[in-house]
Order: structure tokens, then C-alpha cells, then sequence
């Protein structure tokens, strides 16, 4: 209670003297974040100015039909719709299984915006969502590294993040996903966690578990935060930093969080039997434990506690160790340790490529190279190691916890290039914190030089100052409460308790550091350095913006001498099933192209982008892999009346189905195993050429993309694998061609129906069946067939 | 396909003779045609019919109405019937548009159906005068085979009837059919009848009396493509502040013979004079002069396809569709652009203001079976009401766009089968204070300055419980 008193006597002269600069700056600060926000959004736009306002991609697509359906029919319909347009014939339960936050969040601003009688239309507000929710997450930036390090940090973190090219490229106006909203959640819920840890207060607490119920709605990635938390706690309490402050943070967060997670359907029990959560549960014990300790500690003599602890300790390890055993025995009696395949492969990377070929097979879980981090995060990686030097001078609850995130963040992206996204706001910070440090020493030591030239006797005064800037945080947080005394003495108390634990620390270290002013000249031209870093930094993001990640992919454009061409294959392709086949027609395709087909073409679909059952995927893969007459049987028996396969070579579009088609023998193989891979692989090497396999040459992919190809141009030259292809002419029995798009980019093949059984025909058949070798061929084909 | 097709030529015949038989005893015989010309032009899916008729009072009384009958089978499918009467002698002739409106009369033979045509003058006994009269035709080309693959052209059967059928005696009359090409598979023969190039003649048939009725059948090649707007509605949004938007939106369909099996894009691209003669490539749209931000996409996003070409008294817009339209294909689509108000917007003496715009569907060639146009007036117009020069069906509701608070009224009109001959002006008129322009930007500012009251009330108050 000593030190208030001291501070208070020493407020009036910083308060006189910095009033009018702390306005100022107060303001200034708002409208830094005002453009912060405004650039976030705008430089998301590239895709809306360059191509249009559309939903790109795959999941975007299902976001958007879902939104679409919430809108139409409310969200009671929304919590029971079951979708009989996928997955044929099991259908999907869309309430149960999807994350709902970005679709409930759209929906509402759809809501609010209508009910204004501001009639948008729900694409529009799907597009536009993911660039308003990357305002919001350099808000949240902006607070969560004013937590830590101070305002100025806080700027420069958020006016990073603003224009992180990993964010953006999850983010851009059209790229409808969860990880647009969810990246803020995160941050937020990091930011709430920090605020509790700093104030104490149970207010900032129970927020804490809403913006973590929210996270959990919006994206799966909220494992992260759940386990995350609990290892800063137990680092806190490792390291000695337990509080009741700690406690407030975590205590809360699990029971509130664990309970509200429990209510979104497709989390459900999972918050509480799951592996992944776990380690909360057990820190949530831990802490109990070190709280009771702390208590028994303060009520008891030294003595009495250290014969309490030696009898506390040996009974209670003994249980523990019973207890143990038996989670342990729980846990290995389910085949995955109770880990679901993400998060396995999350913790051993080999996991995936070993065991879930579906899980490797999607790009974005592929482990990510050095230049993608470059690409991502660019010059963030070089300040990164600095931000967490500064993180450690002084190492605070929320600094350490900075830390701990860029640690486990990296790590984690280093497994798979999607969490590259999370690995953006920890390099954000961490760079912010090192920028905003670094222009505080050097614009110290500039002031400290020029004003020390001067005089002598103002020295102090500029150490002071410059200790103060370096610390600028400290001395804005300190300043602050002044402020606020006046009128929120019932605030200023709380907060002034938390600062004057600070202060001695601060001051003690501004007298340690007090002569660490650098000279003039190499600090003017570091400060340049850094600000040519910074444009650089600016130069990449808005190059990566306007051209890496602004892409829809549903359209292609590619200039050429002659001006822009315009690749709209896919959607003529899906307006073409959406207006010309039967409403309830089945269209086969893989499932990379499941989620575009029902919402663009409106058709039932086999499989789809939600891979959650891995034998129909392979059933689909089998089929592509197969001969003709066993995938017409496959698909026969699936009741689909057209097949759809995307073909780039006409036009060289390599990411079409040729080029995947390993991953379907894969995926096929790993299920119905008269699939083998090497059958597809001339000497190890995937060829489509005249030295291919005859199973290759003959399996229905092949035939399907290369379908009177040769035609085209006579050779039949594959511009994707720059080679001649194998087999030019041949013919479709159990096959027809119902339409190829413009620049043959989709092609979608009829299934003939199955032959009239004449009398005569049939006798004749078997005779000649019985005659040749295809009888055993096809009980063979009956036998491949997985429905039969 | 033989069998249906001869039981309705009898039973064409056996109306003939019904009717034959009933109109003997019409009371309308005191007119009498003298001379009838009819060119059907069969060379797009809309059939125009020119009917020159020279009509003359034989009767005591003179007359002032004409009356043209159609059998029940054409009257569905007829768009719009006008007739013109040709004015002065020799070189001086100008011609004057007649007032037409459907009829229904006692005595009608066989539901057939009758439009009068109202003469300016009543025509006196003993008189004659000489009538144009133009109808066009929609549906009336059936398909034949009514499947058809995407090599083979498109055969259309036209159904009419050699002699016109008319209440009244016609002297002699002829029939000129224009097919589009040379290639006609068969046609009725009813002597004295023959073909030469693209032309089939009937005729000249002598005295023929009333409700005469000669069935014929021709089937011939039709390639080009059967445009049709099954439903098309248009919204024209009347901004004060000096736009006018109209958003078009199509279903259109290919209604010529079905496709049937493959789709070839190959055959397609390299041959395509030989595959895919009838199908739908590209639309061609007549908009108004100074048209802004032009838009022409789908459900699904922007369709790229789409060239505008402007000028200082007509734009077109030639859009294609995201695929080519073979027969029975469908797509949807919405055309949307802006307009300057002050082209379409004008005030009557009596301070109301009327807005002066196109009925019909801006794409040529093309038969509309539905459409609605809704003017979107501005909230806080009163009193609207529409011109039409022909008869269509109209309401009135109410949208809430940008920041309404008692909504926008809405004129609907609807009307079906409509060809482009529909294209002419309509009116709506309404009343409209000025100032109900000024009320959303005050709304917002107001708005505006409320939240910022409410920020610095917040932000001066102190809501702490604890002193």
C-alpha cells in the first residue's frame, strides 16, 4: 500500500505536462486503427476489382449454400437440415457437423442488413465478410499487443497483420471460409485471456469464454487456443508466476468455455472426451492443486507446511499415478489414442501420409517449403527472433505467453501449410512488439543525442525520456489511469493496483539501461533500414494481394499478346447441369468439385469436399480407376447419371483430374485393395504417354479426359504433361459424351442405360461369353464391384 | 408419328365442312372480299402473316366494322393482330393504323374467334376499300422429328389453311408461304398449288363462300434457332437523383426440336455450319441510347460472353450464352443497366410526372411468353397509373429497397406471348414531391449525429457504481 502513495505524489507533473500529448495521441491512435481497419478491408478487394464479386473456390462454396439456406429458412431449419444433395445416398446432417460461427455471423449481418431495408443480396454479404473480419482482427491485434508491449506495438502489430499475405490469402473479398472469422476469434480470445491475466477481473473472464465459444463455432483450429492457454498456465506456474490473477484467467475460461463448446452440435461431447482436450482439464486440476497449496501455505507455519506437503505428496502421488494409469488405459484402448486424424497427424507429420491418404492428399496439409514462408510472412520471418528478444525485457504473464504462441505457432506450421494462418498473428505481434522496440531505442538515442549535445544538465531528463520511451508502454500505462482518475475512480483503483506492481520493476530497469543510447549516425540509418524493411514489406503484401491470392479459381484469365482470356469452363459447366438435367439427377465427380456442384449446379453429388467418409470417396476413386464396364456397374449401382471430370489439357490448366488421379488409385487402393498402385506406374513414373500401363490407358479417367482429344488437333498433344498421349482413338461403350465446355475444361459424360435383355441377344451373348475369356472377366467386374 | 398426324388432317376436314355447313346462315354476309393476298414469311420461329384484303359493301347498310376470323388452334398462339388501311389514291397512298379488338360473336362456327377491325369511316354500300392486315404467329412451327441430334437439322411441320378462313365470301384469293430455305420436305397440295424456291403458292382460288377451310401441312427445314423467353420480367427503378435501372431477368429455352444424345464439342467447334445448324449462340439486345454500367451475369456470377456497342441512337448488346442452346437447353440470365433519367422522364402540365418507356423484351427475334414489368417508383409517389396501348394485366405492391420506411410503390404489368412488334411505349404517371428525396439522407445524418450524441454522452457519463 506503499506505493501508490508514492505514485500519486509524483502524477501531477506528468500529468500537467502530458494531458494534451496523451489526447492527442489517444486520438491519433483511433484513426491510425480507423485506416488500419479501412486498408485491411480494401486490400482484400483485388479479387473483387480484378475478376468480380464471387465466392471462390471449393469450401467457400458450402459456406455460402449453407448461408444461402440459413437465410431462406431460418435457424431452427438451419439446426435440423439435413442435406440430401451430397454425400448420395447417405446424405449429410449439415446442422450437426458444420462449424456454424461464420455462417450464423453472416447470416445475421444478412438479417440486420435486411431489416434496415438494405437489400443485399446473401452473396454479397458472403463476399464481403471475411474483409470486414480481417478489420476486426487488426483491431483485435492491436489490443492483444497493447496488452503485452504498449499502444505502439499495438499499431504496428495491427497495421502488420492488416496486410499479412498469409491472412490474406484466406481472407480476400469471395474467400467465404471459416478461417476468415476464425483468425479473429483467435485473436480476440488470446486478447480477452491476456486482459483477464493482466486486470484479474472476472468481467473480461466470462468474456473470455464467450469469444472462446465463438471461436469453437467458427473453426476446429480452437483445439489450438484450448490447449495453448493451459500450457502458458502451467509455464506461469512452473516459472513461479502463479496469481490469483492466473487463476481468474484460466479457472473461468475451462468451466464457462468447456460448457458453452459442449452446446455447439458438432463439438458436442467431444469437449470433454476428446484427447485434445485434455490437457486443459488436467491444467484445470493443476492449478487447483498449486491455488490449495498457496492457500495452505499462507495459513500455515513453515514448519507445519513442509510436513503437510510430505504427506500430501506421497498419498497424493499414489492416486495420481492410479489415476493415470487408468486415462492412460482409457485412452490406448481406442485405436487412435483418442486423437482424431488431423491432430494426429498435427503431432507426428509422418502420421497422414502413413495412414490417411485422404488427409495428404489435400494441398493445403501438405508440410509447407522455405519459400512459402517467405511468400506468407516475408520479412516478418527475419523480425520474428527479435520480437521475442524484446518479449523477454522484460518477461511478463502476457509476454511469455507471446512466446509460447510464436513457439508452438511455428511448430505447428511447419506440419502444414493451412496453420501457416496461425502462425501470421503470432509473427504479426512478435514483429510488431520488435518493430515498435527497435524504433523507440533508436528514436531514443536520436533525442538523447541531440538534446545531450546541447546541455549537460538536461541529461537526466532525456534518460528519463528515453527510458520512457523505451519503455513507452509502461509510461502510456501508467499515465493512463492518471487520466481516467479523475472521473472513473472506481476503475482507477483496480487498474492502478496492477500498475504499481509494474512500476518499481520498470523503474529499476530504465536506471540499468540508462546508458544504452546508441550513437547518432548508425541509429538514423538503422531507423532508415527499418523503414525500408517496412515498405518493402508493404510492396510484397499488396503485390501478393493484387496477384498470388486474388484468384477465384472458379475463373481463369491469362493474358497473351492478344488480350485477356476469360477460362469460365467450370461454370459453364455447372450452369449447364443446373439448367439442362433432371432435378434430382446424381452427378459423379471427384470430390474436390462435390461442394461447387451443389451449389452452383444444384445436383446431388456422390462425395464432397467434406471428406468425412473416406470408403464413399474411395468407392468414387475405385470407379475412376477402373476399366469401363466395372466403373459403369460402380456408378450404376451409386444410381448417378452423369460423371463430371475436370481436363486442363487442352488449354495446359494443371491442376485438373489427370493430375490427381494418383491420389484417387490411392485413396480407392486403400480400401478396395484390387486397386494397386504400381498397375497405374510405368517403372515407378506416372506416364499418360505411349509407354503407360494398359491399365492406365484403360481406366475410366483416362478414357473420359481424352475422349476424341486427338481430334483436336490430330496428335492428341497433352499441353499439361507436354507429351503425346498414349491411346488417341478409341470408342465409349458404357459412356456418353452430354458436354464439353468451351475450352474443354469440363467434361461431363452420360451414363447409357443398361441394354434391353432380348431374348435372343442374350442367348446370343452367352454363347459368345462362354465362348471367349470375358466370362471370367466378368465375374472379375462383378467382384471389384464394392455395392455388390 | 403417320397416324396422329393424318386423324387431325380429317379432323381438320371435318371442321372444314362443320363449319361450311354452319356459316351458311350467318348474317354478316353483306360484306364480300373481293380480292385476298396472304404472305405467311415461315423464315424465322415467329410466322408473319400479311393478309391484303379488298373488302366491299354488297349489303344495304353501310358498316364500319370488318371482322377476321381465326380458328381456335391459331388465336392461342396469335401475338397481336394490327390492320392498316391504305389512304389516297396512286403515289400519295399513306397508310393509317386501325383500331383491332378481339369480338365475340353470336353465331361463331366452331369457336372460332374473331378480332374487328373499326374503319375510320364506315364503309358505305356499294364501297370498297383495300385493308393490310398483319398477324404474327407464335408456336405455330411444330418440330418434326420432335428429337433431333446434334448433326442433323431441324424439320418443322407449319399447320394452316390454303383458303383463309374469313365470315365472308371471298372472290378470289391467294396464298404465298415463304419457307427460309429450298429444302421443303412435303406440302399439302390443294390445286392449282405450286413451289418454286422458297416460295410455296396457293391459289388463285375463285369464290370460295364463308368459313371455307382447305387444311395443309408443311414440312420444311427451319434452322434458325427458336429463341424463347418463357418468363422475363423486367424492373425499371425511377431514381429521382437521375438514374433509371432496369434489371432484366430471362429464362430463355430453346423450343425447336429436342436435342437427343451427344453433345460433341469437337464436332462443334470444327464443324459448325453442319453441327449444331439450330442451335442458340448468341442473342443480340436493342437498348437505349446512352446506357451505363451494363451488367449480364447469373445466379452463379458474371457471364464474360457479352459485347456492347453503343452509339448515339441505339446500343446493342450481344450477349451469348454461357453455353450454346441446342433444343430443349435452357439457361437463365439477368441484363441489368443504367439509364439517364431526363431521357424517360418527363412532367404533364398538371405537375404529375410520367415515365416514357419500352414495352416488351429488348432481344430481337425472340417470342416472350410471360412477361412482367414492375416500375419501381419512388417511395413517397402517389396516384400511379399506366398507359398501355394494348390491354395487359396490372397491380400494384410495394418493395423496400435502400432504407425505406413506408416502401416503394410498385406497378406491375403483366401480359403473355409477346413478339417484338410488342416493342412499343408505354406510360406510367404518378405524383411526386421533391422533397421526399431529401428524407434518407436525413435519416442517415441523423442517425449519424445520434450515435455520435450517444458516444459522447458515454464517454462524459460515469456509470460506475462505486464512488
Amino acid at each position: 500500500m506503499a506505493a501508490p502513495e508514492t505514485s500519486t505524489a509524483a502524477v501531477p507533473t506528468l500529468y500537467t505536462n502530458n494531458t494534451l500529448r496523451n489526447a492527442f495521441g489517444g486520438v491519433l491512435s483511433f484513426f491510425i486503427l480507423l485506416l488500419i481497419g479501412v486498408m485491411a478491408f480494401s486490400i482484400r478487394l483485388f479479387s473483387v476489382i480484378k475478376y468480380e464479386s464471387v465466392i471462390h473456390e471449393f469450401d467457400p462454396y458450402f459456406n455460402y449454400r449453407v448461408t444461402q439456406f440459413l437465410a431462406k429458412n431460418g435457424i431452427y431449419e438451419f439446426w435440423n437440415w439435413f442435406d440430401d444433395r451430397t454425400w448420395y445416398p447417405l446424405g449429410r446432417v449439415i446442422g450437426g457437423t458444420v462449424y456454424p460461427g461464420l455462417t450464423l455471423t453472416a447470416g445475421t449481418i444478412w438479417w440486420l442488413l435486411n431489416s434496415l431495408n438494405i437489400p443485399l443480396s446473401v452473396e454479397t454479404v458472403c463476399v464481403f465478410t471475411a474483409p470486414i473480419f480481417s478489420a476486426f482482427a487488426s483491431w483485435a491485434t492491436y489490443l492483444l499487443t497493447k496488452e503485452v508491449k504498449g499502444t505502439g506495438a499495438g499499431l504496428t502489430a495491427a497495421a502488420l497483420l492488416a496486410m499479412v499475405p498469409s491472412y490474406i490469402s484466406r481472407s480476400v473479398a469471395g474467400s467465404y471460409d471459416n478461417e476468415a472469422v476464425a483468425i479473429f476469434a483467435l485473436i480476440f480470445t488470446f486478447y480477452l485471456y491476456i486482459k483477464t491475466l493482466n486486470t484479474g477481473s472476472l468481467f473480461y473472464a466470462t468474456l473470455n469464454s464467450i469469444a472462446y465459444f465463438y471461436m469453437v463455432c467458427s473453426w476446429g483450429g480452437y483445439t489450438f487456443i484450448i490447449n495453448l492457454i493451459p500450457m502458458h498456465v502451467l509455464l506461469c506456474i512452473v516459472t513461479g508466476r502463479f496469481s490469483s490473477r492466473l487463476y481468474i484467467a484460466y479457472a473461468p475460461l475451462v468451466v464457462l468455455g468447456t460448457l458453452l463448446a459442449a452446446l455447439v452440435p458438432v463439438v458436442g461431447f467431444n469437449a470433454v472426451m476428446t484427447s485434445e482436450h485434455f490437457a486443459s482439464f488436467l491444467v484445470f486440476i493443476i492449478i487447483h492443486v498449486v491455488a490449495f497449496v498457496y492457500y495452505i501455505k499462507g495459513i500455515l507455519s513453515p514448519k507445519m507446511f513442509k510436513v503437510a506437503v510430505t504427506l500430501v505428496v506421497s498419498v497424493g502421488l499414489a492416486v495420481c499415478c492410479a489415476v493415470i494409469a487408468v486415462l492412460i488405459a482409457l485412452v490406448a484402448s481406442s485405436p487412435t489414442k483418442g486423437w482424431s486424424g488431423r491432430s494426429l497427424s498435427l503431432l507426428d507429420p509422418t502420421y497422414a501420409s502413413k495412414y490417411i491418404p485422404i488427409i495428404a492428399s489435400v494441398s493445403e496439409h501438405q508440410p509447407p517449403t522455405w519459400p512459402s514462408y517467405f511468400m506468407d510472412i516475408n520479412v516478418l520471418a527475419f523480425l520474428v527472433p527479435a520480437g521475442i528478444i524484446a518479449c523477454f525485457l522484460p518477461l511478463s504473464d502476457a509476454s511469455s505467453f507471446v512466446v509460447l504462441y510464436i513457439a508452438t505457432s511455428v511448430y505447428f506450421s511447419g506440419v502444414m501449410v493451412r496453420l501457416m494462418l496461425v502462425l501470421a498473428p503470432a509473427a504479426c505481434i512478435t514483429s510488431g512488439i520488435a518493430l515498435s522496440q527497435a524504433f523507440d531505442v533508436f528514436t531514443g538515442s536520436i533525442k538523447f543525442q541531440l538534446t545531450g549535445a546541447s546541455s549537460n544538465t538536461e541529461v537526466d531528463a532525456a534518460e528519463t525520456s528515453s527510458s520512457t520511451a523505451e519503455s513507452q508502454t509502461d509510461a502510456v500505462k501508467t499515465e493512463k489511469p492518471e487520466e481516467t482518475a479523475k472521473n472513473r475512480p472506481s476503475r482507477k483503483s483496480k487498474k492502478k493496483k496492477r500498475e504499481h506492481g509494474e512500476k518499481p520493476s520498470t523503474k529499476a530497469k530504465a536506471e540499468k539501461k540508462r546508458l544504452l543510447a546508441l550513437p547518432l549516425e548508425s541509429s538514423v540509418i538503422s531507423l532508415l533500414l527499418l523503414v525500408l524493411l517496412g515498405a518493402f514489406y508493404v510492396v510484397h503484401c499488396v503485390w501478393a494481394a493484387a496477384e498470388a491470392y486474388s484468384a477465384p479459381s472458379i475463373v481463369l484469365t491469362s493474358r497473351s499478346h492478344d488480350g485477356l482470356h476469360v477460362f469460365d469452363d467450370f461454370r459453364e459447366a455447372y450452369a449447364w447441369l443446373r439448367h439442362n438435367t433432371d432435378v434430382d439427377d446424381k452427378v459423379a465427380s471427384w470430390w474436390d468439385y462435390g461442394y461447387q456442384t451443389t451449389a452452383m449446379a444444384n445436383r446431388t453429388v456422390i462425395v464432397d469436399n467434406n471428406t468425412w467418409n473416406n470408403t464413399h470417396i474411395a468407392t468414387v476413386g475405385t470407379a475412376m480407376s477402373s476399366p469401363e464396364r466395372a466403373a459403369w456397374e460402380i456408378f450404376h449401382s451409386l444410381d448417378v447419371k452423369y460423371v463430371l471430370v475436370v481436363f486442363g489439357g487442352l488449354v495446359g490448366y494443371p491442376s485438373d483430374d489427370i493430375n490427381k488421379f494418383l491420389w484417387m488409385v490411392r485413396i480407392g487402393g486403400g480400401v478396395f485393395p484390387h486397386i494397386k498402385e504400381p498397375d497405374y506406374l510405368r517403372d515407378g513414373q506416372y506416364r499418360i504417354d505411349s509407354q503407360a500401363t494398359p491399365t492406365m490407358l484403360n481406366c475410366l479417367m483416362y478414357k473420359l479426359s481424352y475422349y476424341r482429344f486427338v481430334e483436336t488437333d490430330g496428335k492428341g498433344f497433352d499441353r499439361v504433361r507436354q507429351t503425346e498421349i498414349g491411346k488417341k482413338y478409341f470408342k465409349l461403350t458404357h459412356f456418353e459424351e452430354a458436354f464439353t465446355t468451351h475450352h474443354w475444361m469440363v467434361r461431363i459424360y452420360k451414363l447409357k442405360p443398361p441394354k434391353n435383355r432380348i431374348r435372343g441377344k442374350t442367348k446370343k451373348s452367352k454363347s459368345k461369353t462362354s465362348s471367349t475369356t470375358s466370362s471370367p472377366k466378368r465375374s472379375g467386374t462383378k467382384k471389384k464391384n464394392p455395392w455388390q | 408419328m403417320e397416324a396422329p398426324i393424318r386423324a387431325r388432317e380429317a379432323l381438320g376436314f371435318i371442321l372444314f365442312s362443320l363449319l361450311f355447313s354452319i356459316c351458311r346462315s350467318s348474317s354478316l354476309n353483306h360484306l364480300l372480299i373481293s380480292n385476298a393476298e396472304r404472305r405467311i414469311d415461315l423464315s424465322s420461329h415467329i410466322v408473319k402473316v400479311y393478309l391484303t384484303l379488298k373488302v366491299e359493301n354488297a349489303g344495304s347498310t353501310p358498316t364500319s366494322e370488318v371482322f377476321l376470323s381465326f380458328p381456335p388452334t391459331q388465336v392461342d398462339h396469335l401475338a397481336t393482330v394490327e390492320a392498316l388501311v391504305t389512304k389516297g389514291k396512286r403515289k400519295k397512298t399513306t397508310l393509317v393504323r386501325l383500331d383491332v379488338k378481339p369480338t365475340e360473336l353470336p353465331d361463331a362456327p366452331n369457336d372460332a374467334k374473331y378480332f374487328a377491325i373499326y374503319l375510320e369511316n364506315p364503309l358505305k354500300s356499294g364501297e370498297s376499300t383495300t385493308l393490310e392486315v398483319l398477324y404474327l404467329l407464335t408456336h405455330s412451327q411444330e418440330p418434326f422429328p420432335a428429337e433431333i441430334a446434334q448433326s442433323e437439322s431441324q424439320l418443322v411441320y407449319y399447320r394452316d389453311s390454303a383458303l383463309i378462313l374469313s365470315p365472308y365470301h371471298i372472290k378470289q384469293q391467294t396464298t404465298f408461304i415463304k419457307t427460309p430455305s429450298t429444302k421443303v420436305e412435303s406440302f399439302t397440295r390443294v390445286e392449282p398449288s405450286n413451289r418454286a424456291g422458297t416460295e410455296i403458292k396457293y391459289g388463285p382460288y375463285e369464290d370460295h363462300p364463308p368459313y371455307s377451310f382447305s387444311p395443309i401441312l408443311i414440312h420444311f427445314e427451319n434452322n434458325s434457332p427458336f429463341a424463347v423467353v418463357e418468363e422475363l420480367v423486367r424492373e425499371v427503378e425511377i431514381s429521382h437523383w437521375g438514374n433509371l435501372q432496369v434489371t432484366e431477368q430471362y429464362t430463355l429455352v430453346h423450343a425447336g426440336a429436342r436435342h437427343k444424345g451427344v453433345f460433341s464439342r469437337v464436332d462443334f467447334q470444327s464443324r459448325p455450319t453442319l453441327n449444331g445448324a439450330s442451335s442458340l449462340r448468341y442473342l443480340l439486345a436493342r437498348l437505349p441510347p446512352r446506357v451505363h454500367s451494363v451488367y449480364y451475369r447469373d445466379e452463379i456470377g458474371n457471364i464474360s460472353s457479352s459485347h456492347l456497342r453503343t452509339d448515339s441512337r441505339k446500343s446493342e448488346l450481344e450477349i451469348e450464352p454461357r453455353y450454346p442452346l441446342f433444343g430443349g437447353w435452357k439457361a437463365t440470365f439477368v441484363i441489368g443497366y443504367g439509364l439517364p433519367l431526363q431521357d424517360f422522364l418527363f412532367e404533364t402540365s398538371d405537375d404529375r410526372r410520367y415515365l416514357n418507356f419500352t414495352f416488351g423484351c429488348p432481344l430481337l427475334e425472340t417470342v416472350v411468353d410471360k412477361l412482367t414489368i414492375k416500375v419501381v417508383l419512388p417511395e413517397g409517389s402517389k396516384d400511379p397509373s399506366a398507359v398501355v396501348p394494348f390491354p395487359v394485366e396490372q397491380h400494384l405492391e410495394t418493395k423496400y429497397s435502400y432504407l425505406d420506411v413506408v416502401g416503394r410503390t410498385v406497378v406491375v404489368m403483366e401480359k403473355k406471348n409477346l413478339v417484338p412488334t410488342h416493342n412499343s411505349h408505354f406510360q406510367v404517371y404518378y405524383t411526386f414531391k421533391p422533397i421526399f428525396m431529401l428524407a434518407e439522407p436525413l435519416m442517415l445524418a441523423s442517425a449519424f449525429f445520434l450515435f455520435f450524441v450517444a458516444c459522447v454522452a458515454y464517454l462524459h457519463i460515469d456509470l460506475s457504481i462505486r464512488k
